[in-house]
């Protein structure tokens, strides 16, 4: 019952918040909608119910193990958009508030799907939702970038309707009845025709790992972050990005159950590794503070994809790493939005100094660049370990090599950007914008919470978010 | 029966061809709207009996995708003033050679492919595949927003071709779902087609080219 309150209460917000007749009150429906979200799943973390999970949707052990950080993260930026907002009233904000407040109740629905239909249709469902979002800005460059991330992300999201076919007509070929759930579907295991399910798994890979933003299928992530609001990029990166990679873990443990684990590992690691040699290239390369937090994006999606091929201990550390990288990317998204808009550009040629136009967002992002890039003592650096040390007991030394001279090579480049925008000396504009006094409380207290949260989950993560981690990792792999 | 249904199949084969060879824009959505209405008929001729719900699939997709779509397309066509497609990405001709291609391929791949035995003797999985290709390049060859549109609409018709397969087996409730999302995904597109028109005055998303490393 609750699992479906989970869908339900946001949804309905959404719908209040088309009728609300006030411009001013109507985004305080967002943190209503936050904290409502995070007590139920508070409730269904503490109390587990003990009735069997419902093989369609519902609160299994894979929902367990992330969908409360997806709760966290849309409560903090939440917080953070009344006060966005507020400073943003030249726009009408009744298509933001409810598309994001519908955002919610899909992603609450899609981690929580449990059958290869209903699946695809949330994922597809927040793909369109997401459009009006990225056009918020409503410039020329935001449209580009809605096309752009409409035509890959469309596209994507076709591959994987395909594949999902695939899967199905390998479970009708093996003697199957129709029943797509995945519980179903694995417990087919062997039977599983197998040309069909390596074409299911080509194409599921290449779908919702372009939702995802694995590269080469990344493409689209540098314009839409770039250009859509930083609130919206924090729950894209948060948000978006998990319930893509939960859906490619669904999708391996019916291949694995069928015996393909081989084969979802080999390309899984390719693939992760791929993407953190681009995406760390491209970090050495770009200017724009922006576009730098999608690379950073891509590259983390690749250590999770390399987390999910190193076994039930990689599984686990990559589920942790779910919950670092969402609430860290948060602070950084947050932080990057606040200088942008003091900044009013978005380069490091054009944007210099923010340290003194806006002291403690310029300090949240630098503090945020040293979490994402894995300094002790936060959390990104605990989870990125114990994929390493995944990695070496599972004997892949050399892919373990790669991965740390990633990690080296992002920190490289993420730490030039970075300094190149805060130090020196501040350009007119925005020092203009110094006097006008626009750091408001509301809008850097959530990056500073954003960062507490990754402060918390290395030094402190609780016992139940470790043990739900480790048990979503077995119950994916127990399937071998 | 079976051979009704591999003609219809073989007429959407012959619309992906005719859709990589158009350079006018017009010819373009019509051979994208006639496979559309094409592969609407085909779930009347599976066998699985003319039951209220096939009849209703076949009624809605026709209708979307053979006049809604359509209509709004050339809508866009005519705000926009453009008639053909100039310089396309990948040139007609070498994109009628990759399409052909990937007919031949496509029958291959299939071949590969075990298949139970009532759909034996279809042509549904290679032509699925074929029009997903085509489909894909449209998609990558045109720069026209309008035939990008055109594209995804045939590659959607591809997985939806493939899709038939499953119909008699996967619950209602799904592919209702699947039909809703993909007639709000044109809508969505529609819409951010007008607004690309709108803000840079074409249709030509070579234009579209400030974002970038």
């Amino acid at each position: 019952m609750i699992e479906v309150l989970l869908i339900v209460v946001p949804l309905l917000l959404a719908g209040v918040a088309v009728v609300w007749p006030a411009e001013r009150t109507r985004p305080w429906l967002l943190p209503v909608a936050g904290v409502l979200h995070v007590l139920l799943v508070a409730v269904l973390l503490v109390r587990p119910s003990s009735s069997p999970v419902n093989p369609w949707l519902g609160f299994d052990a894979v929902s367990r193990a992330v969908l409360p950080m997806v709760s966290i993260l849309f409560l903090v930026c939440a917080a953070y958009a009344v006060s966005y907002l507020r400073i943003r009233a030249d726009q009408s904000n009744k298509v933001f508030v409810a598309m994001l407040l519908s955002l919610h109740a899909l992603f609450s629905f899609a981690l929580q799907a449990r059958h290869l239909g209903l699946l695809w249709i949330g994922v597809e469902a927040a793909t369109l939702l997401t459009v009006p979002l990225l056009h918020f800005n409503n410039t020329a460059r935001a449209i580009e970038a809605t096309w752009k991330y409409l035509i890959v992300g469309g596209t994507g999201v076709a591959l994987s309707l395909l594949g999902s076919f695939c899967l199905g007509y390998a479970s009708l070929h093996g003697g199957g009845t129709g029943d797509l759930t995945f519980a179903g579907m694995v417990s087919q295991g062997p039977a599983l025709s197998r040309p069909w399910l390596v074409a299911a798994w080509v194409l599921l890979l290449a779908g919702y790992g372009t939702k995802m933003g694995l590269a080469p299928m990344h493409t689209w992530k540098p314009d839409a972050y770039g250009e859509a609001p930083g609130v919206v990029g924090a729950i894209l990166a948060g948000g978006a990005t998990t319930i893509a990679f939960v859906a490619v873990l669904r999708v391996k443990q019916v291949v694995d159950a069928a015996g393909g684990g081989a084969m979802t590992e080999r390309t899984l690691l390719v693939f992760g590794l791929f993407s953190m040699v681009v995406s760390s290239l491209y970090l050495l390369a770009t200017r724009d503070f922006k576009r730098m937090l999608a690379y950073s994006s891509v590259e983390h999606m690749g250590i999770l994809a390399v987390g999910a091929a190193l076994g039930t201990a990689g599984l686990s550390a990559a589920l942790y790493h779910v919950w670092n990288n969402g609430l860290t990317k948060g602070a950084l998204f947050l932080s990057a939005g606040n200088i942008r808009r003091a900044a009013r550009a978005r380069t490091a040629d054009t944007v210099s100094g923010m340290a003194w136009c806006t002291p403690v967002s310029a300090r949240v992002l630098v503090v945020g660049l040293f979490a994402v890039t894995a300094m002790p003592p936060f959390g990104p650096f605990f989870s990125e370990l114990g994929i390493i040390r995944a990695g070496l007991e599972t004997h892949h030394g050399s892919a373990v090599a790669v991965f740390t001279i990633c990690l080296l090579l992002a920190f490289i480049g993420l730490t030039r950007l970075m300094f190149a925008i805060v130090d020196g000396r501040p350009r007119a504009a925005a020092r203009m914008e110094r006097h006008a006094g626009r750091e408001a409380a509301g809008v850097v207290i959530p990056p500073i919470v954003f960062l507490a949260f990754s402060l918390w989950l290395g030094l402190a993560a609780p016992p139940l978010l470790q043990k739900s981690w480790s048990s979503a990792a077995a119950y994916l792999e127990a399937v071998r | 029966m079976n051979d009704a249904q591999n003609l219809l199949v073989g007429m959407a084969m012959g619309l992906n061809l005719i859709g990589l060879a158009s350079s006018r824009l017009t010819s373009l959505i019509r051979a994208a709207a006639i496979q559309g209405m094409v592969l609407g008929v085909l779930p009347l001729l599976l066998g699985h009996g003319a039951n209220w719900w096939v009849i209703l699939v076949a009624a809605a997709t026709v209708v979307v995708k053979g006049f809604v779509i359509p209509a709004l397309l050339r809508k866009a066509l005519r705000a926009a003033h453009i008639d053909r497609e100039v310089q396309p990405l990948i040139p007609f001709v070498p994109s009628l050679l990759l399409g052909a291609a990937a007919t031949v391929g496509a029958v291959a791949l299939s071949g590969l492919l075990p298949l139970r035995p009532e759909h034996a003797h279809s042509l549904l999985v290679p032509g699925s595949f074929a029009t997903v290709v085509s489909g894909l390049l449209l998609l990558m060859g045109r720069a026209k927003a309008i035939a990008q549109v055109c594209g995804y609409l045939m590659l959607e018709n591809g997985i939806y071709m493939f899709g038939l397969l499953l119909i008699g087996s996967t619950p209602i409730m799904v592919e209702a779902g699947i039909l809703l999302d993909l007639t709000v995904a044109v809508f969505v597109v529609g819409i951010i087609v007008d607004r690309i028109q709108r803000e840079f005055d074409t249709l030509d998303t070579r234009r579209l080219t400030e974002l970038h490393e």
